[in-house]
């Protein structure tokens, strides 16, 4: 098939403007626009469906514009308690959770980007060696459980406080700052800890932006910890409520069509897509301005991961 | 306070004994801060290590890891000798192996196909716009999943106007793998195709002016530069994907499966948190973990030895 296109196209004119080259510009163009449209469309779902009255949604009616445009769910899913203490807590644990990686990261990979440090490469590798095994599922949920902090936030901040990954990507920028400015830095009779603050974090803004929004990202979306550690419901971060609401309001949706209590699934449908307008919605609006970040994040993690 | 440690130890500590203690003591800052961190990885990822002789042990939450007699291979003969642990294991397999044919090669046809958009503006904001639901929860990304494939849901809509019936999605075992490979896809396709527009946009762009002087249309532009020029990248993601041939996160099994779709959904680690969370069959299904931690190392650990042999990128 290739050879095929490669015929006609260069058999039309020599530099690949020919017919075949402007036809597969326009089905191009089109399947990126499909692409676009494919991507885009659940969250615009989501939004037309959440806006919209209940009773057009029943009968299946939106699905391009809001119909009835009503804010009536939003009013009740953010006047429910459960939600806004989901949100509470997910501010709580991401603010919390990402000043700890960020501290515990950079405290990890900056001694280890100091290439005279006595003992790194043994360091390195024992920390390296986590990547490719681990305690698993059980034991670690037993030392959660041992430490007594089931239940409590530290359970939800404390186990990844450092993502390997991300520590690695940071050594790696680190040791891409000149050894001279830590030797003047050092004749100007800074210490390392002086060094590490006024020196190579400042340097670091770019590395650091990515690894916030890495962090920040990986904690708001995060519900394993909280599934695993967490029984208490008012502890419950947003995500444990969305799948309490979302996913599994699947099955109580089927007992409800066969209650035939159709008014409350109406209600039930429009409110899940608003939980999830509602609980995506902060990384939506940030997105635009910070996605250079998350790209260069991972261009410095190819580099050298 | 560290700081004022430190001007003390340049200027009035005594001088140590040796000449390595001496280094080292030079160095004590540096270690200072790792101390934290040190802790990190010794409490959240050596000690469950330490944990994982649970697996061999009968153990009881009241006589803890040291007090609990040992049992030998009891629980690894007991689930290798279980049909469903191996039908566990080739679940997992598949999960693995069809999203290495299907979801694999996406990204290098989406980065293929939006290099040749000709409008910067235009492949820009495709691009901007494909990383987005990569940033989604999984939660949300399954309940966009079970919400439209839902009986009341808008694929079953169109369905019942096109078919006359509706079809349930999320209750029938064989249609599992597609849902989850087909979400996976969504989810990932933008964000994967990152580091191949990276490989494309280090292509020298005289590379390709020599071939339009010698003729080359843009498919042979492609096929002659392009394609060649990701290639060792693509050798390198592949060879990490094989890697990760026995590990499926069980975070979006668990908000997709149930019980009637067990069969094709149910893969290890689901199976473990089944057990050991819901069931508090702690030893049992440490000793299933142990099984995927061992076999899990022993691929990843080759494809990275494997990949500092093809490339000189090795990856870590």
């Amino acid at each position: 098939m290739m050879k095929l296109k490669v015929k006609n196209s260069s058999g039309l004119t020599r530099i690949g403007e020919g017919k075949g080259s402007k036809v597969f510009d326009v089905f191009n163009v089109i399947l990126m626009f499909l692409f676009l449209l494919v991507t885009l469309y659940p969250f615009w779902y989501a939004i037309i469906i959440s806006l919209s009255d209940g009773k057009a949604v029943m009968a299946n009616r939106v699905s391009i514009v809001p119909i009835d445009m009503t804010f009536a769910t939003y009013k009740v899913v953010l006047r429910d308690p459960s939600i806004v203490t989901g949100f509470r807590n997910t501010i709580i644990y991401t603010v919390v959770g990402t000043l700890i990686n960020l501290a515990a990261s950079s405290l990890c990979a900056y001694p280890l980007s100091r290439s005279q440090l006595p003992g790194r490469g043994i360091i390195m590798k024992l920390i390296v060696f986590t990547m490719f095994f681990s305690g698993g599922m059980i034991p670690t949920y037993l030392v959660v459980n041992s430490l007594g902090i089931i239940d409590s936030i530290w359970a939800i901040v404390l186990p990844g406080a450092i993502s390997t990954y991300n520590m690695i990507v940071m050594r790696t920028f680190f040791m891409g700052i000149p050894e001279s400015l830590h030797e003047a830095a050092c004749l100007d009779g800074a210490s390392e800890v002086q060094i590490l603050v006024r020196v190579v974090l400042p340097l670091s803004k770019a590395i650091l932006a990515t690894m916030l929004l890495f962090y920040g990202v990986g904690h708001w979306n995060s519900y394993m910890n909280a599934l695993l550690y967490l029984n208490k419901k008012d502890l419950f971060p947003l995500q444990s409520i969305l799948r309490n609401m979302v996913v599994d309001g699947q099955l109580s949706e089927a007992q409800t069509q066969v209650g035939g209590g159709s008014s409350f699934q109406v209600v039930e449908t429009t409110m899940k897509y608003a939980v999830i307008v509602v609980s995506t919605l902060p990384i939506v609006l940030i997105y635009p301005f910070v996605q250079k970040y998350f790209v260069k994040g991972v261009m410095i993690g190819s580099v050298k991961g | 306070m560290l700081i004022i440690q430190k001007s003390e130890g340049r200027a009035g500590v005594k001088p140590p004994l040796n000449k390595r203690f001496n280094r080292i003591w030079q160095y004590r800052h540096l270690y200072l801060m790792l101390i934290a961190p040190l802790a990190y990885y010794l409490i959240f990822c050596y000690w469950p290590m330490y944990g994982l002789q649970i697996g061999f042990k009968k153990y009881g939450i009241n006589t803890g890891i040291l007090g609990s007699p040992w049992v030998g291979f009891k629980y690894f003969e007991e689930y290798l000798g279980e049909a469903y642990f191996w039908k566990v294991v080739r679940n997992t397999f598949l999960l693995n192996i069809y999203s290495l044919i299907f979801s694999f090669p996406m990204p290098i046809i989406l980065a293929l196909l939006l290099n040749e958009v000709r409008s910067s503006f235009y492949k820009k904001l495709v691009q901007s716009i494909s990383y987005l639901p990569h940033f989604m929860s999984t939660v949300v990304v399954c309940g966009f999943v079970i919400n439209f494939l839902a009986n009341s849901g808008p694929v079953n809509a169109v369905l019942d106007k096109l078919l006359g019936h509706k079809v349930q999605f999320l209750m029938e075992a064989r249609y599992f793998r597609t849902i989850y490979i087909v979400s996976g896809i969504w989810q990932n396709i933008g964000w994967n195709s990152i580091i191949y527009f990276a490989a494309i946009s280090g292509v020298d762009g005289q590379l390709y002016e020599a071939a339009i002087m010698d003729g080359a249309g843009r498919f042979r532009q492609v096929w002659h530069i392009t394609i060649p020029a990701i290639m060792p990248t693509v050798t390198i993601m592949l060879i990490l994907a094989i890697g990760g041939l026995l590990n499926v996160g069980y975070e979006k099994i668990i908000l997709l499966y149930n019980g009637s779709t067990y069969e094709t959904a149910d893969v290890i680690s689901s199976y473990v948190y089944r057990k050991g969370i819901l069931g508090a069959d702690y030893s049992y299904s440490t000793a299933v973990g142990v099984f995927q931690s061992v076999i899990g190392m022993i691929f990843i650990w080759s494809a990275n030895k494997f990949s500092s042999l093809v490339g000189e990128n090795s990856l870590w």
